[in-house]
């Protein structure tokens, strides 16, 4: 009846009513370690076996006056192939924290989705939220676990960022394969259009931004990115797809809807009309 | 030649059964009632850090009475089940029916194979769309369950508390109406002479059945005074949610901070 195999009489097992682990990944897995992003595929797949899956491409963040904005395209990419022109790749991890995700689509939705089960049994369990480092450690915990598939080319990189509620300002932290975690300061960008889009934040970022000149940074960000980045998707006017923005204050995430984005991107796509670098 | 002394199994159970009915009685009160827009729980419970209600998942909450240690164990095992549940399949198949009958089954276990039966009486609350499709779980310390309709209520001194539901809830009454109820209702020893439970006594929840995903939020602050002021036209909680950083499950009406 149930995943964790271990389920007698449909009683809840002693496991389940041990003493104070708090943290879902651990529960999961002792429990059900097939669960595990990656978990089970490990053992069919020879060291060396390189698998071909979608990519996620470019995400941004950058700091501003009231928090921190995140802002990713919406393409993945197979090789040289199109696999996905709409994909959200920026999530709420919970009510002050979102993840944007670069590297193998499929496993990185999966760690996202864990992680967002991971803050909110926290938060349950403890009756209390966990401090946004504390967020950062649980992501560079699974990314760590990871290691194995990363060999395989099935490598997540995300970016994580949040508004922390002590110093009153938004912070952003970004991992490398093996799982360390790095604060950055103003802004950052990953994925394969990110040595572009960190060309255009350092140009277009500075202190005290307000919150619709953030988007608009990160949205232009992302247009030089797929400028020069055939696996980063630009704007898409016939199709009406917008980056996938999402804004982090005081007051929660908010995921912008199109009807904020629309006007922003139109305005950009009209700026760079007869000027495709942005000169100003 | 000794021989062990022999005692029935009735008589072996129904030891067991008074054993954990003292050890209930000995505690205050919780009551569980809908309301028009969901679920409210309002227990009297002093504390604000040791809580006898909170949240297993989406759209269910959950309500104790008896030794905390017991029932914190079966809370933290409920939100493991139902987060286990929910990640492997989706977050809609969570229901408090299944996870009720696996509290059932661990507490039927516990009362007949452990040294000592758990001292609790739980309960599990689930709103649906609409209130027709509410449901009230009520598991006792041996394993027993029952499918409550509309209100339950639990702990010491409960018969003065069902009959005063049973005579005064009526289906779709006003958040605001529900908890007065309550609170009127849960008297410390049932003296008829001590007026209704003041707000620092009680602990109240509700499941609202408007909100998106997670429908469990606690009251508290002038919010939960106006519900509970007979005076005040407060009726209901805001659909939205307190504009100040920090958990997002505590509604206290309390101006921006």
């Amino acid at each position: 009846m149930s995943s964790s195999g271990d389920r007698t009489d449909g009683r809840l097992p002693t496991a389940y009513r041990a003493v104070g682990g708090t943290s879902f990944v651990e529960f999961l897995g002792a429990q059900a370690p097939h669960l595990l992003p990656g978990g089970e595929r490990r053992e069919h797949l020879g060291a060396g076996t390189v698998v071909e899956a979608p990519h996620g491409t470019t995400i941004v963040a950058l700091t501003f006056r009231d928090g921190v904005v995140v802002a990713g395209d919406r393409r993945a990419t197979m090789g040289n192939l199109i696999a996905h022109r709409d994909m959200d790749k920026v999530f709420a991890a919970d009510d002050y924290s979102v993840v944007g995700i670069a590297g193998t689509a499929g496993v990185a939705v999966e760690m996202v989705r864990l992680l967002q089960v991971e803050l909110e049994h926290y938060e349950k369990i403890e009756g209390t939220l966990l401090s946004l480092e504390g967020k950062a450690n649980r992501l560079a915990t699974m990314i760590r676990g990871n290691l194995g598939n990363a060999f395989r080319g099935l490598a997540v990189l995300p970016l994580f960022a949040g508004y922390d509620p002590g110093p009153g300002t938004g912070r952003i932290f970004s991992y490398d394969v093996t799982g360390g975690c790095y604060e950055e300061q103003r802004h950052h960008s990953i994925g394969s259009g990110a040595h572009f889009a960190r060309g255009a934040l350092k140009k277009l970022w500075h202190p005290g931004l307000l919150r619709e000149q953030a988007v608009a940074v990160a949205v232009e960000a992302l247009y030089d990115a797929a400028d020069d980045d055939s696996a980063t998707g630009g704007p898409d006017l016939g199709r009406r797809i917008w980056p996938t923005c999402a804004v982090v204050t005081e007051l929660g995430v908010e995921l912008l809807p199109e009807t904020d984005l629309e006007p922003t991107v139109q305005a950009l796509v009209e700026a760079r009309r007869d000027n495709p670098g942005g000169a100003r | 030649m000794t021989f062990p002394m022999y005692v029935s199994p009735e008589q072996l159970m129904k030891d067991r059964a008074d054993y954990a009915r003292k050890g209930i009685a000995r505690g205050r009160s919780v009551v569980v009632a809908g309301y028009d827009n969901g679920m409210a729980f309002v227990a009297h419970n002093p504390s604000r850090t040791l809580h006898k209600v909170s949240e297993i998942y989406d759209r269910i909450g959950f309500a104790a009475v008896g030794k905390y240690n017991e029932f914190e164990n079966l809370r933290v095992a409920g939100i493991r089940y139902a987060d286990l549940r929910g990640y492997s399949y989706d977050r809609s198949d969570v229901t408090a029916r299944g996870l009720a009958n696996a509290y059932a089954q661990t507490l039927g276990t516990v009362f007949t194979q452990e040294s000592k039966p758990y001292e609790v009486e739980i309960c599990v609350a689930q709103v649906g769309p609409t209130a027709a499709s509410d449901q009230i779980f009520r598991l006792t310390y041996d394993g027993s369950v029952t499918d409550e309709p509309g209100y339950v209520a639990m702990g010491g001194a409960t018969e003065p508390l069902t009959t005063g539901l049973r005579e005064r809830w009526e289906p779709g009454m006003s958040l605001a109406s529900a908890l007065r109820l309550a609170a009127g209702l849960l008297r410390p020893g049932a003296e008829p002479a001590s007026g209704p439970l003041s707000a620092e006594e009680l602990e109240v929840a509700v499941l609202d059945r408007r909100r998106p995903r997670r429908a469990f939020r606690r009251l508290g602050g002038p919010l939960l005074d106006a519900l509970l002021s007979p005076d005040d036209p407060t009726s209901d909680i805001p659909t939205q949610d307190d504009r100040r950083p920090g958990p997002h499950d505590l509604l206290t009406g309390a101006p921006d901070a």
